[in-house]
């Protein structure tokens, strides 16, 4: 499952914008993951700071 | 706040504001809701904006001018140095904003005006009647309520999430977001009067790094880096401090921010029962320079003049609506996008030693019009063999 590192994140919304499922929400400084994410990597990807990770599943 | 309203905006930035001023100067009734605390922070921009285009929608004022501009430089992959001036020698053609007080001056127009104006409001929920939209559940700290409008105009950038709900794929493709991180330096020796634009596949790969001065000795030192480029260990962020520690060892960062940047294709329609998209939200920033502010103003205004003619005309549905749709994808700037779009993907796709000789080629140019695209005009003069690679592209530029 995604994990947002919350003293990394620095709540800019571009892995919101990439979402295929539209899983991510950013509320004020807070970024929400919804049931909806299929892990897909993509946001830990295009982050700029590295604040999302998957935890606890087979490496993509 | 009412419960209802001839128009609901979304979003405080400059096309959220734009539209709400534009539509409370028409006499409708208009609210603007922000989710975040204050308007203009956290900012999440370059700031850089053209002369002209800032005052087609306001009045210069230095309350929120960090710096004017009269010069550009771009410095190829191999340190070859390019410098743009106005043919007018020491001519103004662009400003760097101070966004934190520009967007709250916007905001303040559109109070003004006569727009009901809530921060810290989110909208949670889109109110959805047969597929129409018409309104959004508010939250503001800890209340919820629904307001309805004629039509909303959604302007949450980026990160938008309001016409997702709504049922449109807003997805921007991985190799199309500009995954971006930006220092506010001080103490730096730059040229105060010149924005400088880094390319190269080490520096920032598909995309750019820049420096934008905001005063005599700083400046916004930012990187945009395609999302297919950004990983672990290689990041927007790991670009930037590579630049900056071997550019500016001592430079002071009093800012850190990042953010993303779409360069893709605006959406395939901004509009939809009761609802226009604006701005970021529509993916209408200028996938060549990432410039943003200038689109969503356009946008922003224009929707608020089709929804005044449609609320007039009792008729707000997506085929009346499409009239936004349609006006700015014939206005100039929809055509530059789309120009633009072109430019870019012939770009990204040049090996650094292309873009060495490019920039090599001419060393300082006059430009009578200080834009992307008489830029490239002047370019395709001196590197003829540009034509026939631009194609048919370079034909409609002529």
């Amino acid at each position: 499952m995604l994990k947002v590192h919350r003293d990394i994140c620095g709540y800019c919304g571009c892995c919101v914008s990439v979402c295929p499922e539209g899983a991510l929400e950013l509320i004020d400084a807070y970024l929400c993951v919804e049931k909806s994410c299929t892990s897909c990597g993509i946001c830990a990807k295009v982050c700029p700071l590295g604040a999302l990770e998957f935890v606890n599943e087979k490496p993509l | 706040m009412k419960s209802h309203y001839d128009i609901l905006v979304i979003g405080g930035g400059p096309g959220g504001a734009i539209a709400a001023r534009t539509a409370a100067k028409k006499g409708l009734s208009v609210c603007l809701v922000e989710k975040r605390s204050a308007i203009g922070a956290p900012v999440r921009c370059a700031e850089g904006i053209g002369q002209v285009a800032l005052a087609e929608f306001i009045e210069p004022d230095k309350r929120w001018i960090s710096a004017e501009m009269t010069g550009a430089a771009i410095v190829a992959p191999d340190g070859t140095k390019m410098k743009l001036e106005s043919s007018l020698a020491g001519n103004k053609v662009g400003y760097i904003l101070d966004r934190k007080f520009f967007d709250r001056e916007l905001v303040w127009q559109a109070a003004d005006a006569g727009s009901d104006v809530s921060v810290k409001t989110r909208a949670a929920a889109p109110i959805m009647e047969n597929g129409v939209v018409k309104g959004a559940t508010l939250e503001y700290c800890g209340q919820v309520m629904d307001v309805t409008a004629d039509v909303v105009v959604a302007a949450d950038g980026v990160e938008s999430k309001f016409a997702r709900w709504c049922g449109i794929d807003t997805t921007v493709p991985v190799r199309e977001i500009m995954s971006g991180a930006q220092y506010v330096l001080t103490n730096i020796d730059i040229d105060p009067h010149s924005t400088v634009f880094y390319l190269g596949n080490e520096i920032a790969p598909e995309g750019y790094l820049w420096i934008f001065p905001k005063g005599e000795r700083s400046a916004n030192v930012g990187i945009g880096i395609s999302g297919r480029k950004s990983g672990s260990g290689h990041r927007a962020k790991d670009y930037l401090d590579k630049f900056v520690h071997k550019t500016f060892p001592k430079g002071r960062p009093i800012e850190f921010i990042v953010g993303g940047v779409s360069v893709c294709r605006p959406l395939d329609c901004t509009v939809a029962d009761g609802l226009i998209i604006v701005g970021d939200a529509a993916r209408v920033v200028d996938p060549l320079t990432g410039g943003g502010i200038y689109n969503a103003m356009v946008t922003g205004r224009l929707a608020a003049d089709v929804a005044a003619d449609c609320i007039a005309k009792g008729n707000t549905s997506k085929k009346a609506l499409m009239a936004y749709d349609a006006g700015w994808r014939s206005s100039k700037m929809g055509k530059s996008i789309e120009r633009n779009y072109h430019i870019k993907e012939y770009l990204i796709k040049q090996p650094d030693e292309k873009l060495n000789a490019i920039i090599k080629s001419v060393s300082n140019l006059n430009l009578t019009e200080f834009s992307t695209i008489t830029l490239i005009k002047e370019l395709m003069k001196v590197n003829p063999k540009l034509m026939f690679e631009l194609g048919a592209l370079a034909a409609s530029l002529r």
